[in-house]
């Protein structure tokens, strides 16, 4: 047989388990218009509608009539879900209940308007994510979208419609939906219906129309509408055919780097890429370097940088902030190392200042010539180089903060070299003399920086003037060329503070990633030694205070997957609210401060991931929100979480092996003093059997008395094998450390044996087995299932006259077989069925039956192992029944087996 | 029977059972040699040339399993396991190193003397297997032209069913696990899938049995495996 042909079980799972995921999860169901008025509203409601004439559990979680009539009227049938009341300003603004929605649990819900923006206040900031949260609770949601709310094509409806709006929705959102239907009408249609107040409120209609609804400007929305459903088809089959194919094929040479600048059309660049990349279906990455010139720009300026990577994030990209002294060869080394081949770029503007100095493109393509780069433009109309020139100055004024000390220690330095130069001025020309000065100018701008280089030369300008320059003692200069002198000394100043600054920076930089590393280095090497997660604590909160400045505790969840309370040292706690550390635990993703869910919290959530499962989750304060805003330090935090996450899956498995060595040792321990006691009490009996055996084998055979006696002797030695053998049984069971052997097997099989174990003891009692041929197979462990049957006959043997008729059975009986054995014997004493099964109890007391009453407890135990369950009643036919069921579970399909099997031999 | 005395070796550390064990089956007539220790039951086996080993499991210088390992390797006399181990885990390990027969103790004369009988019976059958043509019950089984009637009509058997037969008749009296049968059967790839064997048994018992319930030849040895009864 060939092996390599079967499919792998292991991928199979992979892509069940894959296909399970997607069928749990609600599926998307997008109207998509070019422009308000078209009649999305009203699609989705008719779409509703049917679906609520076919028995689905339609509800309406969000839906704008904006007045409409016919809209209104459509709704009739459908159940409204309440809004939520949430306070805002002083005033009871009106939101969609996300809790209640989940709770209530429909089939399918609709939400209007996908690009909607929650109250401040809500768990998420966008109607979009409120979805994605419907979604993967398994409910199908409606929603609608306008052309103009798509993230990446905003900037062009605000080119053509002059007005911006500013709820958008992230293209992948919409990408992921499961279907999107083109709600579609006319430019002319729609006109005629804003006419006759269909669309909007009939006063409002006028300006609207001047404004907005304008033939060109619907026309090229169509247009947008149009060709967006088309891509999304397009993807749609593209993705199909990936889906059929052997293995996708992922082109990352094609990728694209886009550079995230300070200036103001980034978001534009970013918009772009964006859109080049999906239309290529390609990944892309986002990169911002932080070069010494822009590490002096202005908060609000790097605040920007920071808005512009989250975007990039959103749209998809994978983002990095890059620090090295030269851009240019920074992105260049960062497109190479990740493979990517096409860099785009903002188009600059030539600058009035540096007309000589070459665009970035051009820079890029001059370093990398192997590299696409591609020009894109910024905002239309951008104001670029004056705000460039403000920041210069700005960044120039920030130079110019020392310390008091430093300008003391140059005003020295100064007068130090003034001093030197006092003897030599006799002996060296007055051109030598200006050395003095020019070395005290770099001393001073290599240790003080910008201002108080400045400082110097001018002081030292002045000193040179006043003191040498003749006429000495005056600041009056005979010559002209002492003017070069100045020029030069003060140009020295500022180039080498500026290149000191530089260099400082980069220093500055490098130690703090060092520190970084060495902290991380520092933590993961406490983490390995930790046998408690209060150590955990201790080393975790150490590192958050002094990387992000902020208070933290952990929250470790149990086995329920409920959160505990969180655990921190004295006086450390950040404030924490455990429902919203739940929710990040429960959903695998950050919460609070800096994300996207319940961003008014001033505590950070961040799911602690292992590779098992999530182990808790880690709440940090921080007392600046912009430390853990940057993409590096939320890298720094992910790497943080994720070291906290495995050292508490590490301590968890010391636990667990712990017990289970401590759980082996002790069953180890309880079955070796079994087998002891079970041999020790097996091989006197042995003895036994075997001597009153051989009694009547020896020459000359034993009189009739001898023969009787060792008869006798043999008949009560095997009674004790019994007795030994149920004793012994109950003791395992008991114990707990019974292992099932569970197989699947016919029930047939069993009965059989267990008739076969005991031929003797039927004495005279006749046995009927009826079992049904169509009886599946059982999972059960053959030895103790023969075990049950074997008590039961030999129960019924004991108590009923040896003429009387056995007749085993079986059927199914829902989820479980029962099987029974019934007698026409005397049956069981009414009122005595329950007690039976308990340990100890015989049929009749003071009879001579023997036994001590172990045999039905050892069914009832035997038959609970397995999860079935065992009663004795009596039939109304007279006799009894003793009957057991055992959970029928999925069998292996024996027509499958067959099949192979056939095909086995023919090869 | 004009057939040299059958030689039975007892390997068994307690005194008193080696004795009864030797008393009955002398009084069948075997010539009997005893060994207290796995070691000494070794050299016996390896001198006396016998016809079986009766083998104790627990023994003080070692485990039994050992033994039949070692026993294996160079002979197939058959072996018959006395233990008072009574899981059923551990007969399925000794069977599958290689024991034909497992006894329980504490057991009897008698069924002592009936599983030695049919050990040896098992032996001169094998060895002296001439014709083709086995029966059992109203069953006749043709191995060379692989044809079978059951009270005197053609009886059809699936590929399968038939080499599990075969392997059964190949090796009567004889209790093979689960493990054996699969992988003699089905090959070594489907070790895994005992269910196979118990489902191929019972349309083998529906086919062959008079009541497939209570087996009079292929009959179940609970957990562990099947015996084939001739």
């Amino acid at each position: 047989m060939d092996l390599d042909q079967r499919p792998d079980p292991d991928t199979l799972l992979t892509r069940l388990a894959e296909e399970e995921a997607r069928a749990r999860r609600g599926k998307l169901k997008i109207f998509f218009g070019a422009s308000a008025g078209v009649g999305k509203t009203y699609a989705m409601l008719s779409a509703a509608q049917q679906q609520l004439a076919q028995g689905v559990d339609v509800v309406i979680g969000v839906v704008e009539t904006h007045g409409r009539k016919e809209t209104e009227a459509i709704l009739r049938g459908l159940t409204i879900l309440p809004m939520r009341e949430v306070p805002y300003r002083n005033r009871m603004l009106k939101e969609f209940d996300l809790d209640g929605a989940l709770a209530r649990k429909p089939e399918l819900i609709l939400m209007d308007e996908l690009a909607h923006s929650n109250v401040p206040g809500s768990r998420h900031p966008k109607r979009f994510q409120d979805v994605e949260e419907l979604l993967a609770a398994g409910i199908n949601v409606y929603s609608t979208v306008n052309v103009q709310h798509l993230e990446t094509l905003n900037d062009v409806v605000g080119g053509i419609t002059g007005i911006r709006v500013w709820e958008t929705v992230p293209d992948q959102a919409f990408d992921s939906a499961d279907e999107i239907i083109l709600v579609d009408l006319t430019p002319d249609e729609l006109l005629q219906r804003l006419k006759e107040g269909k669309v909007y409120l009939p006063h409002q209609a006028e300006r609207a129309i001047q404004n907005f609804f304008r033939k060109g400007n619907l026309i090229a929305l169509r247009e947008l509408a149009l060709r967006r459903t088309a891509d999304t088809v397009d993807s749609q089959v593209l993705q199909y055919r990936r889906d059929q194919a052997v293995s996708p094929v992922w082109q990352t040479r094609d990728s694209l780097l886009a550079c995230v600048g300070t200036g103001e059309g980034s978001d534009r660049v970013l918009r772009s890429a964006a859109r080049i990349a999906t239309r290529f279906g390609v990944p892309w990455h986002a990169v911002y370097v932080e070069t010494p010139e822009l590490q002096r720009l202005s908060g609000i300026q790097r605040q920007r940088t920071l808005v512009n990577l989250k975007l990039a994030q959103e749209l998809g990209a994978e983002t990095a902030s890059l620090s090295g002294n030269d851009a240019i060869g920074t992105v260049v080394r960062y497109a190479r190392d990740h493979n990517l081949s096409k860099i785009i770029v903002g188009r600059d503007h030539p600058r009035v200042w540096r007309p000589w100095r070459r665009s970035f493109a051009d820079r890029v393509g001059k370093l990398a010539p192997d590299l696409d780069v591609i020009q894109v433009a910024r905002e239309q109309g951008a104001v670029y180089a004056p705000r460039a020139e403000g920041y210069k100055i700005e960044s120039m004024l920030s130079g110019l903060q020392a310390p008091w000390q430093s300008y003391v220690n140059s005003v020295g330095i100064c007068i130090l070299a003034t001093l030197i130069a006092a003897p030599l001025h006799s002996v060296f020309e007055l051109a030598n003399i200006a050395m003095v000065f020019l070395l005290a100018v770099v001393l001073v701008s290599v240790r003080y920086g910008l201002g108080p280089s400045i400082m110097a030369s001018f002081l030292n300008v002045a000193a040179f003037d006043f003191f040498y320059v003749p006429p000495r003692f005056s600041f009056a200069v005979s010559d002209v060329q002492y003017i070069l002198t100045f020029t030069v000394m003060l140009l020295v100043g500022l180039i080498t503070a500026k290149l000191t600054t530089g260099l400082k920076f980069q220093a500055n930089v490098a130690s703090r990633r060092e520190q970084r590393v060495r902290a991380l280095y520092e933590m993961s090497r406490d983490l390995s030694g930790v046998l408690m997660p209060e150590q955990i604590t201790d080393i975790s909160q150490r590192f958050a205070e002094t990387e992000f400045g902020a208070k933290s505790c952990i929250m470790l969840a149990d086995d329920q997957d409920r959160l505990g309370s969180p655990l921190h040292a004295a006086g450390h706690a950040p404030a924490v609210d455990i429902a919203i550390g739940q929710w990040a635990f429960e959903h695998g993703s950050e919460a609070g401060i800096g994300t996207d869910t319940l961003a008014a919290s001033p505590v950070m959530y961040v799911p602690l991931k292992a590779p098992m499962r999530i182990r808790g989750v880690l709440a940090l304060e921080p007392s600046d929100p912009n430390r853990l805003v940057t993409p590096e330090q939320r890298r720094l935090l992910d790497t943080f979480a994720r070291l906290i996450a495995i050292s508490l899956e590490r301590i968890h498995y010391v636990e667990v092996a712990q017990s289970t060595t401590l759980q082996m040792e002790s069953e180890r321990l309880r079955n070796s003093l079994l087998s002891a006691i079970s041999h020790d009490l097996r091989t006197p009996l042995t003895v036994l059997i075997g001597l009153a055996d051989s009694m009547t084998m020896t020459q000359p055979p034993p009189t009739g008395q001898q023969a009787e006696i060792a008869n006798a002797m043999r008949e009560e030695a095997l009674r004790m094998r019994s007795l030994v053998n149920n004793l012994l049984d109950m003791a395992r069971l008991q114990s707990g450390t019974v292992k099932l052997n569970r197989q699947w097997q016919p029930v047939e099989e069993v009965v059989g044996s267990a008739l076969r174990a005991m031929p003797t003891l039927m004495d005279g009692h006749v046995v009927r087995v009826d079992l049904p041929e169509d009886l599946p197979l059982l999972e059960f462990d053959a030895a103790l299932i023969e075990r049950v049957l074997s008590n039961l006959l030999e129960n019924v043997v004991k108590y009923t006259p040896s003429d009387s008729t056995i007749e085993i059975g079986a059927a199914p009986n829902g989820a479980n077989i029962e099987i029974w054995v019934d007698d026409n014997g005397p049956g069981l004493t009414p009122g005595k069925e329950e007690v039976i099964f308990t340990k100890f109890e015989r049929g009749g007391k003071e009879s001579t039956t023997p036994g001590v009453g172990l045999g039905l407890a050892i069914c009832r135990a035997i038959v609970e192992a397995h999860g079935g369950t065992i009663h004795a009643e009596n039939r109304p036919k007279g006799g009894a029944r003793f009957i057991f069921s055992l959970p029928c579970g999925t069998p292996p399909s024996v027509e499958q087996i067959e099949d192979h099997a056939v095909l086995e031999v023919k090869a | 029977m004009s057939d040299p005395i059958p030689v039975v070796i007892v390997v068994e550390d307690e005194p008193r059972i080696r004795r009864f064990v030797r008393m009955s089956l002398e009084a069948e007539g075997y010539q009997v040699f005893e060994a207290e220790t796995l070691r000494r039951g070794l050299i016996e086996a390896g001198t006396r040339q016998p016809d079986l080993v009766l083998l104790d499991l627990g023994m003080p210088d070692g485990n039994g399993v050992s033994f039949i390992r070692d026993l294996r390797s160079w002979s197939d006399i058959p072996i018959i396991v006395l233990s008072a181990r009574t899981s059923e885990s551990d007969k399925v390990e000794t069977l599958d190193t290689g024991a034909d027969d497992y006894l329980t103790k504490p057991f009897g004369a008698a069924e002592l003397m009936a599983r030695v009988r049919s050990q040896l019976r098992r032996r001169t059958a094998v060895v002296g297997s001439a014709g083709s043509v086995v029966e059992f019950g109203n069953v006749c089984v043709d191995l060379r032209l692989r044809r079978i009637e059951r009270a005197g009509l053609p009886l059809h058997l699936t590929p399968i069913e038939y080499r599990l037969l075969a392997y059964l008749m190949a090796n009567p009296n004889r209790v093979l696990t689960h493990h054996q049968l699969l992988r003699h059967v089905w090959g070594p790839s489907h070790s895994e899938s005992s269910h196979y064997v118990r489902v191929y048994m019972a349309h083998l018992r529906k086919k062959l049995e008079d009541d497939p319930s209570q087996p009079k030849h292929i009959v179940t040895e609970s957990g562990v495996g099947y015996r084939f009864l001739l």
